[in-house]
């Protein structure tokens, strides 16, 4: 089953890519429609998804190369469940809303198609040597599609975006390679198994060396400030398509780390690293709000504001409590939902009038009402107001980490001001106002297509608003799991009210 | 029993919802008839359910579970119907659904007619989902709603660039209140595990030490103080009145700024456990007093019911403040029948002066709007706090709690004494500038009367803001005894006892509002030449008032100004130059090292191979002579 | 008569290793170099075949087979190379091919 998760999208690339050259309309209808296969499978998963259940399900295994013992060993619980189930959502979207990229389409469609394989791979992977491969394997598609489908300066972009990540990859490699040999010679065999690896028993020293190998990988990913450099450029050069992806799916793979390797491979390491870990959260957080404000450019400010939504997801994998990692499961989920739609809507507009700069708007809201109304109740989303996705994931990583890391966690809710004034800010000069400019007053508003792109995300944002159970439910035993599995393996000891009791019924904590 | 009491936010989010994608097509006026229909609805669902509780006496209520929202941390969506959420939800959708008719004939015209409708529905909804949310978590889902409807209508009409600002300032200055209700909660959490009233309110004496309650408490203040528009936080109230008058009345006088009185008389326990009440009340008097000083100078009719509203929420929060729950929330709902009646007198005269809002261009305006004016006097000398109407009552009781507290209070009565008379004054000089005098009418202007569908609004709104105060007098204490049940948990501070007493507290604040009406009514019953000359004698001190007291501009260079300086250089000079300049600064040092070494590629096969051998010969030797022969 | 023992075979490897060698770093055409290398490779597989029957296994001769088969790919490749280079330049020397100068 998550096998063919996997290889479907990879099939699916392979038969566009064998469409007659000459037909060259055909790649992007048939691509869409072949990545709904993807989303059927997710969606089967999703529903028969065992809740209550911590370990991983439906889980594969085949031995791949057994002296280095590698295996193809897959499985899924509710930490990569929702991220899984967001890729397959997004990536139709994102090939939907790639009508205007009529150049070399074929291969835009193989690539997107290829990336899908990769991050799902990723989230899929519970063999250290697979879950590189993929890693990797995300990067060249996202490479190309920066690369060769951006704006202006995409190479640069683009190379920046490889560089930062391969960087990061390397540590990752040497510290992955290097836990395999610690096995080799606690045990006797090398193996790349998450769950053997686990059982690993590092010096203090070791865990910690390795900690950082893998943090600086994924903090890179994320990013983490200061790291974070790499994705206001890739986002505002990358195409519509690149960057729904790229903020909606690809960051989570440095956030999904971090909690599925940083946490479970060296839990004390981790526990001692909360303040470090914590405080570049937060400084995330305020420091990405901050410089959001005055970005002159519309896609800048929503890949600035990514840096600060990102920033509460890593706060509450730091918190070390229930609420914190649900908060950070979720909000994976909901920042990847409302930023995607955020990056449509400019990519949208974009499209019509060539320019994302905030002053060359104003007024559109007269125009483009329905486009302002969908701009505005995404805004809201983002911005975490109750009700809609956003707040969920927030308020749970806040409520959760503050009985473990009190300051961090009120310094973190001042950035929920910070985002109202820049994203606000944003729409009063971009949608308010009379529609002076004689380009603007020509505008028409979005299409049936377009409308089509926006209302599943929507729908989304209001479900996972006002019923998040459906994800709740499937992630609370994974992330109480977690938890246990942190409070076991170290001296450190929840708060009193950072475990909760009645988060899901039968699976006893202790 | 009163499971179908989620029929009252059911009903204005059904309407919003229908409205938003069937308002277009259904029109001028059905749309906004259906809004109506929608809130009075409400009402009518919220006035069966609140039965139960005058039947039977000492009845709590129950709790009314809808579906799990959040429940790892006690936040579900459920609502907490008892006395106290059964007034607000009255309050809320009586004075709604009367504004929602009267803006069937406000916003006659209007291109986006139905859309305001859906907006105001929202907000009944938001609102309700506040007052009846029976989780800190729920109640904060509405507390941002409302902050996002007040955004939307305050905005409205978004074409004016003083609008849009207007509405954003409204949520960003709400958001930094909200910072601290956060952290409330947060800190609720971090000490109940549950942010549910069930699990908090019992327990709160024997989980909650005083410096922790007292924490909480000023963190719920800092929140309530945003939405109630308090000091430091009330600049955004007067801006706000950008919106249409109806919403001024609806959320920036009858509802949605009282939240903060509200959230206080909710977590009562909370407060009482601690000290921060105390600070409550001081936060409250100071801001009645500083408000009502503006508004005094104020020549725009809607301004200065703007700072109205904000000193009488003060007298709310002197009131929760000091453990008078049940007067604050008394005076909560007089303060909304005479408040938004005095919002919907006024949008009723800017609609018949053709969207004018100058005090100094109106005048006479008696014969012309005799329902307006005549309705509006009654509401001027309600707030102005003259026996009988609803506003001596309520008004009264607060001033008698404060009296009663004594030490601090008895500074606090002091000042609310002061500030009712000068709501007196500014009340009445606002009156006869409009109604009485010479008309100053600009050229072309034809003041008419407003149609049936507003005045009867106004009507109706008079009657309550004469008969409401009977529903509390120390004579026959019927509030009290129906909100009895939701603060049996807390001591609830009253009035002095006694008829004597009742009586010279009485006389003296009734002084002070005749003395301050007749003051104003003295002068402003005459020719302009004399208010000039009056206004004169005050001096610098007049222009400040005018002017505010200049705190928008205060605000603006210490922190707006300085705020946006900050930003620009962490995004230009250290981020895109510091961070992102190192980066690209190892590109380039990579890049050059490169430069230098690429010479050694000369692309010659020959050259490569004397390398590879060179290389080889090296090796063999190293192996020949370290290796000891191979 | 003097015995062949296997240290001749290695000599004359070690010749005909050094011949390709300096082939291939004195001469320019891009045929004589690929000639050069074929005596190179073969300088080695006498080795292979020498050492494998001086020490009695046979992993030598396999390593032969390999090497041959290689060879054979890498002539069809090399030669389809510089049969393509020649029918663009007109010439095979590989000192006019000097792109990839840094």
């Amino acid at each position: 089953m998550l096998t063919a998760l996997i290889l479907v999208p990879a099939v699916a690339a392979v038969v566009v890519m064998l469409l007659p050259s000459d037909r060259k309309e055909l790649a992007l209808p048939v691509g869409f429609a072949l990545s709904f296969v993807p989303l059927a499978i997710a969606g089967y998963l999703f529903f028969e998804f065992e809740t209550g259940v911590a370990g991983y399900q439906f889980t594969q295994k085949a031995v791949w190369y057994e002296p280095w013992g590698i295996s193809w060993n897959l499985g899924v619980d509710g930490i990569s469940l929702g991220l899984v189930a967001l890729s397959v959502i997004l990536i139709p979207i994102a090939l939907a809303a790639s009508t205007t990229i009529t150049d070399r389409t074929k291969e835009f469609v193989v690539f997107t198609l290829l990336l899908e394989a990769g991050l799902i791979g990723s989230f899929l992977a519970l063999d250290l040597f697979l879950f590189f491969v993929f890693f990797e394997a995300v990067l060249v598609p996202m490479y190309f599609i920066i690369g060769i489908w951006g704006s202006e300066r995409r190479i640069y972009a683009a190379m920046k975006f490889f560089i930062f990540t391969a960087f990061g990859s390397a540590f990752l490699l040497a510290s992955i390679v290097a836990l395999s040999v610690f096995h080799n010679r606690q045990f006797g065999s090398p193996s790349f198994d998450l769950l053997e690896l686990m059982s690993l028993d590092l010096t203090l020293d070791q865990s910690r060396w390795l900690f950082a190998g893998f943090g600086i990988a994924f903090a890179i990913k994320v990013p983490v400030f200061p790291l974070h450099t790499w994705l206001p450029d890739a986002h505002v050069q990358a195409p519509t398509a690149g960057s729904v992806l790229l903020a909606g799916v690809m960051l989570k793979l440095g956030t999904y780390g971090l909690l599925r390797f940083n946490l479970n491979l060296f839990p004390q390491a981790a526990v001692d690293a909360v303040p470090i870990i914590a405080g570049l959260a937060v400084i995330g957080i305020i420091y990405g709000a901050v410089v959001a404000i005055v970005q002159p450019d519309l896609k800048k400010l929503v890949a600035y504001s990514s840096v600060s939504h990102l920033g509460f997801i890593v706060l509450g994998t730091a918190a070390l409590t229930s609420a914190g990692f649900q908060g950070a499961v979720i909000q994976n989920v909901n920042h990847g939902l409302t930023t995607g739609a955020l990056f449509l809507l400019v990519g949208m507009i974009y499209e019509r009038r060539h320019t994302k700069k905030i002053e060359d708007f104003g007024g559109l809201a007269k125009v483009m009402p329905i486009f302002a109304g969908l701009f505005l109740f995404t805004a809201f989303a983002s911005i975490g107001l109750p009700g809609l996705n956003g707040f969920v994931g927030e308020f749970l990583v806040l409520i959760g980490s503050f009985p473990s890391i009190p300051v961090f966690a009120t310094i973190a809710a001042f950035g929920v001001i910070l985002a109202a004034i820049y994203l606000l800010w944003a729409y009063e000069r971009v949608f308010t106002g009379i529609p002076d400019k004689p380009e603007n007053q020509k505008l028409t508003d979005l299409n049936a297509r377009e409308i089509g792109l926006m209302v599943p995300l929507v729908v989304l944002m209001l479900v996972l608003g006002l019923y998040p159970k459906i994800l709740l439910d499937r992630t609370a035993a994974s992330t109480e799991a977690l938890l246990d599995r942190v409070e076991q393996a170290t001296t450190y000891e929840v708060p009193e009210q950072g475990r909760l009791a009645d988060v899901f019924a039968g699976e006893g904590d202790e | 029993m009163t499971d179908f009491v989620w029929l009252v936010i059911a009903f204005p989010l059904a309407g919003a919802v229908l409205l938003h994608f069937l308002g277009r097509r259904l029109g001028e006026p059905l749309a906004g008839i259906i809004g109506t229909l929608a809130a009075a609805a409400a009402f009518v669902v919220a006035f069966v359910a609140a039965l139960p509780f005058i039947v039977e006496e000492g009845n709590h209520g129950e709790t009314v579970m809808l579906w799990e929202w959040m429940p790892a941390i006690g936040a579900n969506l459920e609502i907490t119907w008892d006395p106290l959420a059964a007034v607000m939800a009255l309050i809320v959708t009586g004075v709604g659904s009367l504004i929602h008719l009267f803006s069937v004939g406000y916003m006659h015209g209007d291109e986006r007619f139905a859309r305001f409708f859906t907006y105001l529905n929202l907000f009944l909804a938001s609102m309700l989902t506040l007052v009846l949310g029976g989780n800190f978590a729920m109640v904060f889902l509405g507390w941002e709603l409302v902050g996002l409807c007040s955004y939307l209508l305050i905005s409205f009409w978004y074409t004016k660039p003083s609008a849009a600002a207007a509405g954003k300032k409204a949520f960003v200055v709400n958001r930094i209140g909200d910072f601290g209700f956060m952290v409330g909660l947060m800190l609720v959490f971090t000490n109940f595990g549950t942010l549910a009233f069930d699990g908090i309110f019992e327990r709160v004496p024997e989980i909650l030490d005083g410096s922790t309650a007292t924490a909480i408490g000023l963190l719920f203040l800092v929140g309530a103080a945003g939405k109630s528009a308090q000091i430091p936080l009330y600049v955004w109230l007067p801006d706000a009145m950008e919106g249409p008058t109806p919403v001024s009345a609806l959320i920036h006088a009858a509802t949605m700024v009282t939240a903060g009185v509200y959230l206080v008389a909710r977590s009562a326990t909370i407060f009482a456990a601690g000290d921060a009440g105390i600070v409550v009340a001081v936060v409250g008097a100071l801001t009645a007093l500083w408000a009502a000083s503006i508004a005094i100078a104020q020549s725009d009719i809607k301004r200065v019911l703007a700072y109205s509203t904000v000193s009488q929420l003060g007298y709310m929060f002197i009131a929760v403040g000091l453990g008078g729950y049940i007067a604050g929330i008394f005076h909560l709902m007089t303060h909304a029948f005479f408040k938004a009646l005095l919002f919907l007198g006024s949008g009723s005269v800017i609609h018949g002066m053709h969207e004018e809002q100058d005090m100094n261009k109106m005048g006479g305006l008696l014969e012309k709007m005799p329902v307006t004016g005549v309705t509006m006097g009654i509401a001027t000398l309600a707030i102005a706090g003259i026996p009988p109407l609803a506003g001596f009552w309520s008004k009264d009781e607060i001033l008698g709690v404060a009296f009663e507290y004594g030490g601090v209070g008895i500074v606090l009565w002091v000042i609310g004494l002061v500030t009712a008379l000068i709501t007196a004054f500014y009340m009445t000089r606002q009156w006869f500038m409009v109604f009485t005098g010479e008309p100053r009418w600009e050229e072309g202007v034809d003041p008419h009367e407003s149609p049936r569908s507003m005045t009867v609004p106004l009507i109706v709104l008079a009657v309550l803001s004469v008969g409401a105060g009977f529903l509390n007098t120390p004579f026959r204490l019927t509030l009290e005894h129906f909100l009895e049940p939701s603060f049996e948990l807390v001591k609830v501070a009253h009035p002095p006892e006694g008829l004597g007493m009742f009586a010279l507290l009485a006389a003296i604040s009734v002084g002070a509002g005749i003395a301050g009406a007749a003051m104003a009514g003295f002068v402003y019953s005459r020719p302009r030449e004399i208010w000039e000359r009056f206004q004169g004698g005050f001096g610098g001190l007049w222009e400040a008032w005018q002017a505010a007291y200049r705190v928008d501009d205060l605000y603006g260079a210490t922190i707006v100004t300085p705020g946006r300086k900050l930003s620009e250089r962490m995004a230009f000079d250290f981020d895109a130059g510091g961070i992102d300049g190192f980066v690209n600064g190892v590109g380039r040092a990579v890049r050059s090292a490169g430069a230098r070494t690429r010479v050694l590629q000369t692309g010659l096969v020959r050259n490569y191979g004397v390398g590879f051998v060179a290389g080889l010969l090296a090796v063999v030797i190293w192996l020949v002579i370290a290796g000891g022969g191979v | 008569m003097i015995e062949v023992t296997a240290g001749w075979y290695l000599s004359l490897a070690a010749v005909l290793f050094s011949i390709g060698l300096l082939g291939i770093l004195v001469r320019r055409n891009a045929l004589i170099m690929f000639m050069c290398v074929e005596l190179m490779l073969n300088a080695v597989n006498l080795t292979f075949v020498a050492a494998g029957r001086a020490l009695g296994n046979l992993e030598g001769q396999v390593a032969v087979f390999f090497v041959l088969v290689v060879a054979a790919a890498e002539v069809v490749v090399g030669l389809a190379i510089i049969v393509a280079i020649f029918r663009r330049r007109e010439s095979a020397s590989v000192d006019e091919l000097a792109t990839l100068r840094g």
